[in-house]
């Protein structure tokens, strides 16, 4: 018997008639072929719905990130569809799984190469704070060695855990001044990690 | 006729007589001890005796017995011979303030990397090694994990740096 092959001759057209989503308009003073707002809000705007998210995945968390990639939890939805393997083209650095204390360096070394403006999201336990791994070859959280901007709990964490932290990484990303990296704060914390 | 443990340790005692000492048969596996400095003599007789033919080493690793004051370092050494599908374990102590052993890497290449693994995790120092630096650990660190001599976990702790493990200082 043949099998039963059925070829898509009949394609359902898709409804996108009010049926995709849009952001909100920022902020501003609107008019008769004008508007006007803060270029901070419009970068932000940009910055938050085009991130560049770079994977370091190096255990179990990882394997969560690809479902949260794929097509069930879709990363792509929030505007992160393309996921770098260049650190200098990325602007989110996602570490995810246990740092050995001989990746330390590794990842310090990734969050150099990367272009300001960049993020770091620790994803899961490990991550974080060394997780189950109190031990004298384990990073007691990637905190040590490159500033964090948001943590993920979890062990692993589940892809929508991943994809609230890439939410609140966007919201970080849309609230940020411009002129936030020429800041003495910033100076200051990446000084405290000895990053020129 | 087959190898079999009673003629090794036959052998052995022939040749090293009451040097060797603590024989035992655990699983059958042989097993005895060996003073330090005559570690490569024994291997050497071993690998090279026509009959023994112990040329292969499966493992290589160290014990702490932080009990056993001048002798708390146990180097433990597996030897196959392949063609009897025999095996045989004997282990050394040293002590562990001058913790200083034949370096096997002259009769056993594959001794190379067990022996950084076991000054990494211990601080064996085999003499004569060729390269004897840490190969899985930071280099940075100052300490031997595998040692028994860090205290337990402290319940009170407010996080989990080194110095809550009795390892450096408080900062």
């Amino acid at each position: 018997m043949a099998r039963p092959v059925r070829f898509n001759v009949h394609p359902i057209k898709a409804d996108i008639k009010d049926n995709i989503s849009l952001v909100n308009m920022p902020e501003g003073y609107q008019g008769e072929g004008f508007f006007t707002t803060q270029l901070s809000s419009v970068v932000g705007l940009a910055r938050k719905n085009s991130m560049w998210p770079m994977p370091f995945a190096t255990s179990c968390c990882g394997i969560e990130f690809m479902a949260t990639m794929a097509s069930h939890y879709d990363l792509a939805r929030f505007g992160a569809e393309r996921l770098g393997f260049s650190p200098r083209q990325c602007d989110l650095l996602m570490v995810m799984g246990t740092i050995a204390k001989k990746m330390g360096p590794i990842v310090k070394q990734v969050y150099l190469q990367m272009a300001e403006p960049r993020w770091v999201m620790a994803v899961g336990a490990c991550a974080s704070s060394g997780g189950i791994f109190d031990t004298y070859s384990v990073l007691q959280g990637i905190d040590q060695v490159v500033p964090v901007d948001v943590y993920v709990p979890g062990c692993p964490p589940r892809p929508e855990a991943i994809l609230d932290g890439f939410i609140r990484i966007q919201d970080l990303v849309g609230a940020e001044s411009i002129r936030r990296r020429n800041s003495e704060q910033y100076k200051g914390l990446l000084q405290s990690y000895g990053i020129q | 006729m087959a190898l079999t443990n009673e003629t090794i340790k036959e052998r052995l005692i022939a040749k090293f007589g009451d040097q060797l000492s603590r024989f035992e048969e655990p699983y059958g596996l042989l097993t005895f001890e060996a003073p330090k400095d005559l570690n490569l003599k024994v291997m050497q007789y071993l690998f090279d005796d026509e009959e023994l033919r112990f040329q292969f080493l499966t493992d290589l690793t160290a014990v702490h017995y932080p009990d056993q004051a001048g002798r708390e370092l146990a180097v433990v050494y597996h030897l196959h011979n392949l063609t009897d599908n025999i095996r045989l374990r004997f282990k050394v102590f040293t002590a562990i303030e001058q913790p200083d052993i034949f370096t096997a890497t002259q009769l056993y290449s594959g001794a190379n990397w067990m022996e950084r693994e076991t000054y990494d995790f211990f601080g064996i120092n085999f003499v004569g090694h060729p390269n004897l630096k840490r190969i899985l650990n930071v280099d940075e660190m100052e300490y031997f994990p595998l040692r028994k001599e860090f205290p337990l976990e402290d319940q009170t702790r407010i996080d989990k740096d080194d110095a809550m493990f009795g390892r450096g200082s408080i900062k």
